[in-house]
């Protein structure tokens, strides 16, 4: 999996919000050209710790690094939760994929290759001349990943992608995200609140603590890919599911545990 | 909102069920999702007899009430001297307009609308969105807005003849001021309203402050604004055909008015009442239709 292998570099990140620590002097490195779900207690600022190293959410300090580069010089991507709220309900589906390139640059020409490529090699069947809303909601969020892809990012941003959606569709989204990690090996970092999801779309799983937050464990997740509705019932992964779940508990259950300058770790 | 809520009441009933017009034959997404595609083709038949259906609950409202009107006529219920047969207004009103001036009054009244809606919607727009655009800003110029949208518009009367004298002026200025006030708070509540996550997308995507203006805060606001244009043409309809009973008026669908009762020519007040709620409807309507159109993601 180690393909693209560059590092990413948190280095000292914090937030604060409303005068409370949710981020203080946090650092931590990822691998590149992985997948790695964050998962942990509520309110623990598992969207927040995406939405500071993508650049969306400004930091009030720390730094974060690329492979060397800095944010703004990453291609990045951010699929959002809420897809009904971030595409263009204005444009046809399938000028909600161009947009982004459109913003680069492109002429008609090369975005029209570009998305015709994306297309086929992912099989989409959705019907793009529709305007977003009359997609169903799994086709909605697949738009969105699509629009996210088009730009082939360093790293892939999601935050809770499938929340929104029903058990049987976010199976299917499982599979198909799976597949295009398979093929375009993207880092993708995702946000779950779903325990069964984030290991099984995951090389990683990043579990938080409770505020102000830290690393509690990163579990590597050693299954082979692509990870099926059989994987999720085998016992290597109901192994690594249940160490999951007891370092989750543990934190759910330790209270103000933590001094805020980080030295119990 | 207050503002909201008035503006559903100046629906016209027919319409006022999300997605009204295509009720018949678009399903919305979410039915799709939960029936299957082939719900999504109904008969034919099931199509015409929906269209019918609408056909009739349209109708049945207005004959009723002509019925009514007809049935009292003949029971000699009515006063003719204030309510004449609806047959006789029918009549008299089909000879005002081919014969006399009312189609001219109606036009009067109708270029007085339109030209105070043009000036209103020209300034109001750029405007509520510079204020909407921020937030502190808004909250100051809020207190003002509503200040004078409450003041009742027939109020300034005087105040606008003063300035703008008798003519055609001061009914189109006071209109236009009544109608930019509306416009402006809806447009300027549109911009605030934005859903903060499109733009986060476009900004996420490289996408300038410029564009992420014209191509996302603009087109997320349309909505509210056409809500705020709607309610704006209604209100200028009312200022103007107010404004030509009182403010030395010489034509157009309220001095007609004015003039019948006083001379008290009765049928031709009810034709011209008819006529004036026909013209309301229809620039609402218009507008729906605009909406409709341009505007199709509104409220999904």
């Amino acid at each position: 999996m180690d393909q693209k292998g560059g590092q990413i570099e948190i280095r000292e990140l914090t937030k604060q919000f409303g005068g409370d620590d949710v981020y203080r002097d946090f650092s931590l490195d990822l691998t590149e050209g992985e997948i790695i779900s964050v998962f942990g207690p509520n309110g623990c600022g598992k969207s927040t710790l995406i939405n500071l190293i993508s650049g969306m959410m400004p930091m009030d300090g720390g730094s974060v690094l690329y492979d060397g580069k800095t944010i703004a010089k990453t291609r990045l991507s951010y699929v959002f939760q809420n897809y009904r709220d971030a595409l263009f309900p204005w444009m046809r589906s399938i000028n909600n994929i161009h947009y982004p390139l459109m913003i680069m640059g492109l002429d008609k020409e090369s975005r029209t290759r570009r998305v015709e490529e994306l297309l086929a090699e992912f099989e989409i069947k959705i019907d793009l001349h529709r305007y977003p809303y009359e997609l169903s909601g799994g086709q909605q969020q697949m738009l969105s990943i699509l629009r996210a892809l088009i730009t082939d990012p360093e790293v892939l941003f999601l935050d809770e992608p499938f929340s929104a959606l029903d058990y049987e569709t976010t199976l299917f989204m499982r599979e198909r995200i799976q597949r295009v990690f398979l093929k375009r090996k993207n880092t993708m970092i995702f946000v779950s609140h779903d325990l069964e999801e984030a290991v099984q779309l995951a090389n990683r799983v990043l579990l938080l603590t409770r505020r102000p937050t830290r690393v509690a464990e990163i579990v590597p997740v050693d299954v082979a890919w692509p990870r099926d509705s059989k994987t999720l019932t085998s016992p290597e992964f109901v192994a690594i599911k249940s160490h999951c779940l007891e370092v989750f508990s543990r934190e759910v259950n330790r209270r103000g545990g933590y001094e805020t300058d980080g030295t119990e770790r | 909102m207050a503002v909201i809520k008035e503006m559903s009441d100046l629906r016209p009933g027919i319409a006022s069920p999300p997605g009204g017009f295509h009720a018949g034959h678009k399903v919305d997404p979410q039915h799709i999702k939960k029936a299957g595609p082939d719900r999504r083709r109904k008969s034919r038949r099931d199509e015409i007899r929906g269209y019918f259906r609408k056909i009739f609950e349209i109708v049945s409202g207005p004959a009723i009430l002509f019925a009514l009107w007809y049935l009292a006529d003949v029971f000699g219920i009515l006063n003719t001297r204030l309510i004449p047969s609806p047959g006789a207004t029918l009549v008299e009103t089909w000879h005002a307009m081919t014969e006399g001036a009312m189609l001219y009054d109606l036009a009067q009244t109708l270029n007085r609308v339109l030209s105070a809606f043009a000036i209103a919607a020209v300034l109001a727009v750029p405007f509520g969105i510079v204020i909407g655009a921020n937030e502190r800003v808004y909250r100051s110029a809020e207190f003002m807005i509503d200040f004078f949208r409450s003041t009742p518009a027939t109020a300034m009367f005087p105040l606008f003849m003063l300035i703008f004298g008798l003519g055609d002026q001061s009914k189109i200025a006071l209109a236009a001021f009544s109608a930019w006030l509306i416009i402006v708070f809806n447009v300027a509540y549109g911009v605030i309203n934005a859903r903060k996550t499109r733009v986060l997308a476009a900004r996420s995507m490289g996408a300038s402050r410029i564009r992420i203006f014209f191509d996302v805060i603009f087109l997320e606001t349309l909505p509210q604004t056409f809500i705020g244009l709607r309610a704006g043409i209604s209100l200028a309809l009312i200022v103007v055909v107010v404004a030509e009973m009182f403010i030395g008026g010489v034509d157009g669908m309220g001095h007609r008015i004015m003039d019948d009762q006083m001379a008290f020519n009765i049928k031709d007040m009810y034709g011209s009442l008819l006529l004036s709620g026909a013209l309301g409807y229809s620039l609402n309507y218009t507008f729906l239709l605009i909406e409709k159109y341009f505007i199709h993601w509104a409220g999904r």
